[in-house]
């Protein structure tokens, strides 16, 4: 187990090296100019633009250029953003948590409801539940997820009122962040209420968020225990006595996670690159918005660090999810 | 009281182009302590008979039968979950590919183990001890290490112990073995009919042996029952079966083995089994058929008496010679 880790850590140097250059190289493949765009409708002398160029170093070499970024990079140095002057390094984990608790509690979600509508479909194959499960899951997964997300506010904000419309917590409460995750540091502020504020602001946008994982998780649960449930070793366990329960729950399922878990990961990697609509629509203050905003704007230290720093966080899940597939079927271990 | 009796089993399956009749009237009787082998060729309806029994088949299969009854019981009225109190623990089988018949994500010892936890009321550690005494009783060695092995790390002659091991785990009345050497080595081959032998000896247990190997049959069964495009042709015990067959079919099979070649190519039976679409109206099998005549072509076969290995032909082999031809 050592070394499948150790060799699947491996595969991360070149992966790192590639994300790095091509994050260094598209922020500057595109039209516009971080000077430009930073002096805004003002605009700038030709004097003062030479001086920033220099000031910013961009009169080098692009190879230069990049050397120097990599060297500061493997030194934990992410540089500082244009616009704000803050480190990328502190913008980054000031906005993170709130995006990966979303993310967590939308792929919950999408996880406990998605493998067992899956089990269901699959077990009940051209029955009712099944067409029910598979249909619903076909409009999830087709569904504007703007549309989707104004539709629940309309419904559970503005006509029941059960939910807020926006946001990560009322402003009537006010707390350190110790974590940064809200739903802990309410908590530990320990003001009453707070905690129950946190989990109403989170409801609405982790279901929008968890609708497409969900969909496809069930469509890929689906598919893949119709194929194990025709395998011989179904059979033997059924020819055991052994009741559907057990037979579909634990052997069939057990088999249909290998894929199962590969969209699971690919899921939470798209996640917590950020989900941009969502975040915009309850203005919960992720790094989607903050990585669109940084590309407009072309603040390249702030796209370059925060795309290797999501690149990262995807790699991680990637290396969760190699390490699961050993877990999960020794025999893969062995490869 | 017979063991195991079925009278007019049939199973059809429900395809995309209409009714299929893979098992057509089929009669069998076990009493405990036999051993019965069923042959045929692939496609006569030998694995879905019993699997109808074991109620194993997929959703899309129909079954019926005038008597389907195990140690009195009549199996076709259990609940789903009676049933299954009793497969596996009274009535056991095993499969043609033992490889793929164990799942890959659990250790031997755990499906073996899973047996006993089913059926029989044991604690952890009485569970333990009998896997070990079952993974020595089918002749593993080092029975304990090998319990928390994984089946990809078993040979095939191994994993199909394994499967003997979890099948007898619960000390069944009835064995099931569905081509179990099939997809072995010649030389495991024998190793694991030998040890099916042994245990059906030691234990007393009636053994299903469904093959379409005549030498397994030879050597392992007491009684044949020969089956052809879902139907039973012919019943006889193993001694008079291979000296004379009454099946003009069970005759084909024989001459075509190498054993009893007389000429220099191997005798064959032209044809095919017949499929869904050109299932023949009179006998079966008549369009393969040396002996065939106008009535077989026209009439279904009736079937013969006891004396004659209860043929299902218009014109039975009453003479040894006469079948070697």
């Amino acid at each position: 187990m050592l070394r499948y880790l150790l060799s699947k850590l491996l595969t991360f140097v070149p992966t790192f090296i590639g994300v790095t250059l091509i994050s260094f190289a598209f922020i500057r493949a595109l039209p516009g100019d971080p000077i430009i765009v930073m002096a805004g409708e003002r605009g700038v002398t030709p004097e003062r633009y030479k001086e920033l160029v220099e000031q910013f170093g961009y009169d080098r070499p692009i190879l230069v250029q990049f050397w120097d970024y990599l060297t500061g990079v493997l030194q934990g140095d992410l540089g500082t953003s244009f616009v704000t002057k803050k480190p990328v390094w502190n913008e980054f984990f000031a906005l993170f948590p709130a995006t990966l608790e979303l993310s967590i509690c939308a792929i919950i979600i999408a996880i406990a409801l998605g493998i067992p509508a899956g089990v269901i479909a699959a077990t009940h194959r051209g029955k009712f539940f099944d067409r029910a499960l598979m249909s619903t899951a076909l409009i999830g997964y087709s569904m504007p997820i703007f549309w989707w997300a104004l539709l629940l506010i309309i419904v559970f904000s503005g006509n029941l009122h059960w939910t807020p419309v926006s946001g990560r917590i009322d402003l009537l409460y006010y707390f350190k962040d110790v974590t940064g995750f809200m739903l802990i540091d309410s908590l530990l502020s320990g003001q009453k209420g707070a905690f129950a504020s946190a989990v109403s602001h989170l409801v609405l946008p982790s279901i929008v968020l968890a609708t497409i994982p969900l969909a496809v998780i069930a469509r890929q649960t689906r598919s893949a225990m119709l194929e194990v449930l025709s395998e011989d070793y179904i059979r033997t366990a059924r020819a055991k006595g052994l009741s559907p329960l057990r037979v579909n729950g634990l052997h069939a399922l057990r088999n249909a996670m290998i894929p199962v878990i590969t969209v699971i990961g690919l899921s939470v990697g798209t996640l917590l690159a950020g989900a941009i609509l969502t975040e915009t629509i309850f203005s919960w203050p992720g790094i989607g918005k903050w990585m669109v905003d940084s590309i407009f704007r072309r603040d390249y230290p702030v796209v370059q660090g925060g795309l290797l720093l999501v690149a990262v966080a995807v790699m991680v899940v990637n290396l969760v999810v190699d390490l699961l597939y050993g877990l999960i079927n020794p025999k893969i271990r062995k490869r | 009281m017979a063991l195991l009796s079925i009278r007019n089993l049939s199973v059809e399956f429900a395809t995309a182009a209409g009714p299929f009749r893979a098992v057509d009237g089929v009669d069998l009787t076990v009493d405990q302590g036999d051993v019965l082998a069923i042959v045929g060729e692939s496609g006569s309806g030998k694995s879905v008979s019993m699997l109808a029994m074991m109620g194993l088949l997929p959703w899309t299969a129909t079954i019926t039968a005038d008597e389907m009854s195990f140690d009195g019981r009549d199996i076709r009225r259990l609940s789903a979950r009676e049933r299954r109190k009793v497969i596996g623990r009274d009535m056991a089988m095993i499969f043609q590919e033992p490889m793929s018949s164990l799942n890959p994500c659990f250790t031997v010892g755990f499906q073996i183990k899973e047996a006993l936890r089913q059926h029989l009321n044991l604690d952890r550690a009485q569970r333990h001890a009998r896997a070990i005494e079952l993974m020595d009783l089918v002749g593993i060695p080092a029975p304990e290490k090998r319990l928390s092995a994984f089946p990809h790390q078993l040979s095939g002659g191994m994993s199909q112990r394994v499967m003997i091991a979890m099948a007898l785990a619960c000390k069944p009345r009835l064995l099931i073995a569905d081509e179990p050497t099939t997809a072995l080595d010649v030389t495991i081959q024998a190793q694991i009919l030998d040890l099916l032998s042994d245990l059906q000896k030691e234990t007393g247990m009636a053994l299903i042996l469904i093959t379409h190997d005549m030498g397994v049959v030879a050597e392992t069964a007491q009684r044949v029952q020969v089956q052809y495009a879902g139907q039973k042709v012919e019943e006889q015990p193993v001694e008079g079966l291979f000296a004379t067959p009454h099946h003009p079919y069970t005759a084909a099979l024989l001459a075509a083995l190498p054993e009893r070649a007389t000429t220099r190519r191997l005798p064959t039976i032209p044809g095919v089994v017949p499929g869904q679409y050109d299932r023949p109206a009179g006998c079966l099998f008549a369009p393969r058929c040396a002996k065939a005549t106008e009535i077989c072509h026209s009439t279904r076969a009736p079937v013969q008496g006891a004396e004659l290995g209860l043929a299902r032909c218009h014109h039975p082999v009453t003479q040894p010679e006469e079948a070697t031809q």
